[in-house]
């Protein structure tokens, strides 16, 4: 089991973060465009499950997987966006993301004057912290499946 | 990693009276940076709101508050889980306009006047404006434009100490532009 990559976005689109650890194959495009083309569709997934659902939902969007990989999507009611693409045996990452909301950017960031909301993170505790944390899942390691 | 799960769990108790104090102070240079109250009130307001912005990350990484369905929700919120975790007072909610979209937080005590006196040159400061600030900060986050005043005031001579809220729009979510 591994973890692939990491995007942060704010409420209005931009990418504040972006991490990688095991990404075999880039996506080909800059940086920006992906990180764009990544927005835009997370931003249609949620509009089309709110439009298609039979039922009124409570958490929306979560999760998708292809033959390769799961994207885990977690949204806080203030529009901050976490994703984690991993492969396909992580179960429901939910808890994780929500914990680096609550233990990484909200400390890190929300609590650090310094750094401007809604711009691209620059904060270096912040980044090694995110390492850190994610190095140590359980499943990060590629060899534990 | 233990140390900051723990940091987020158990709020830190901090000494009410350093922050009433402080915030009095903040108060004081205010009133001798800026001639007259209007102008005081609002760097409070500005203030507030700057502050809002951020404590909203920081109460919903504590609390497991999702979002909202209506207003009434919302007031709950507010009263019950916020005012208690921050302030430590839980103000009850009243005066609910017929429409649902307005509502008053009604203060029996308000920590940030505990130790004031208002002078009589005073009279148009809005002591606590910092709070409106901040809740109308938080709740833009959260996609809610709310207009937030203080309607009666216990340092002005009334009897209550009370806050209206009053829900303007949604704010609507957008795709960025040159995003199609």
């Amino acid at each position: 089991m591994t973890v692939h990559n990491l995007y942060i976005f704010d409420r209005n689109g931009s990418c504040l973060h972006y991490g990688e650890w095991n990404r075999k194959k880039q996506a080909g495009i800059s940086k920006e465009e992906e990180f764009k083309l990544m927005y835009g569709m997370l931003f249609s997934i949620r509009s089309f499950c709110s439009k298609m659902s039979p039922l009124d939902m409570k958490d929306g969007f979560l999760t998708f997987q292809t033959s390769k990989y799961k994207l885990h999507y977690y949204e806080t009611p203030t529009g901050i966006k976490i994703i984690m693409n991993t492969d396909l045996g992580v179960p429901n990452a939910k808890d994780i993301l929500h914990q680096i909301y609550s233990t990484l950017y909200v400390e890190y960031i929300v609590k650090n004057p310094l750094c401007v909301l809604g711009e691209q993170l620059t904060s270096d505790l912040f980044t090694t912290r995110l390492d850190l944390y994610i190095r140590a899942l359980p499943f990060f390691s590629p060899r534990a499946a | 990693m233990s140390r900051q799960s723990n940091r987020t769990t158990d709020s830190k108790k901090m000494n009410a009276e350093l922050f009433t104090l402080t915030y009095g102070a903040l108060v004081t240079q205010l009133c001798k940076d800026y001639e007259n109250d209007e102008e005081v009130n609002k760097q409070l307001d500005k203030m507030g709101y700057n502050i809002g912005v951020r404590l909203i990350e920081d109460f919903l990484a504590r609390s497991s508050v999702g979002r909202c369905q209506d207003f009434r929700e919302t007031a709950d919120v507010i009263a019950k889980v916020a005012f208690k975790m921050y302030l430590g007072i839980t103000p009850s909610v009243t005066n609910w306009s017929p429409a649902g979209d307005e509502f008053s937080l009604i203060l029996e005590s308000n920590p940030l006047v505990d130790f004031v006196e208002l002078p009589d040159n005073h009279s148009s400061l809005v002591y606590s404006n910092l709070l409106c600030g901040v809740l109308r900060g938080a709740l833009e986050m959260v996609q809610m434009a709310v207009d937030v005043k203080f309607a009666q005031d216990t340092l002005r001579g009334d009897n209550i100490t009370e806050i209206r809220m009053k829900f303007i729009k949604r704010i609507e979510e957008n795709l960025p532009a040159g995003d199609e």
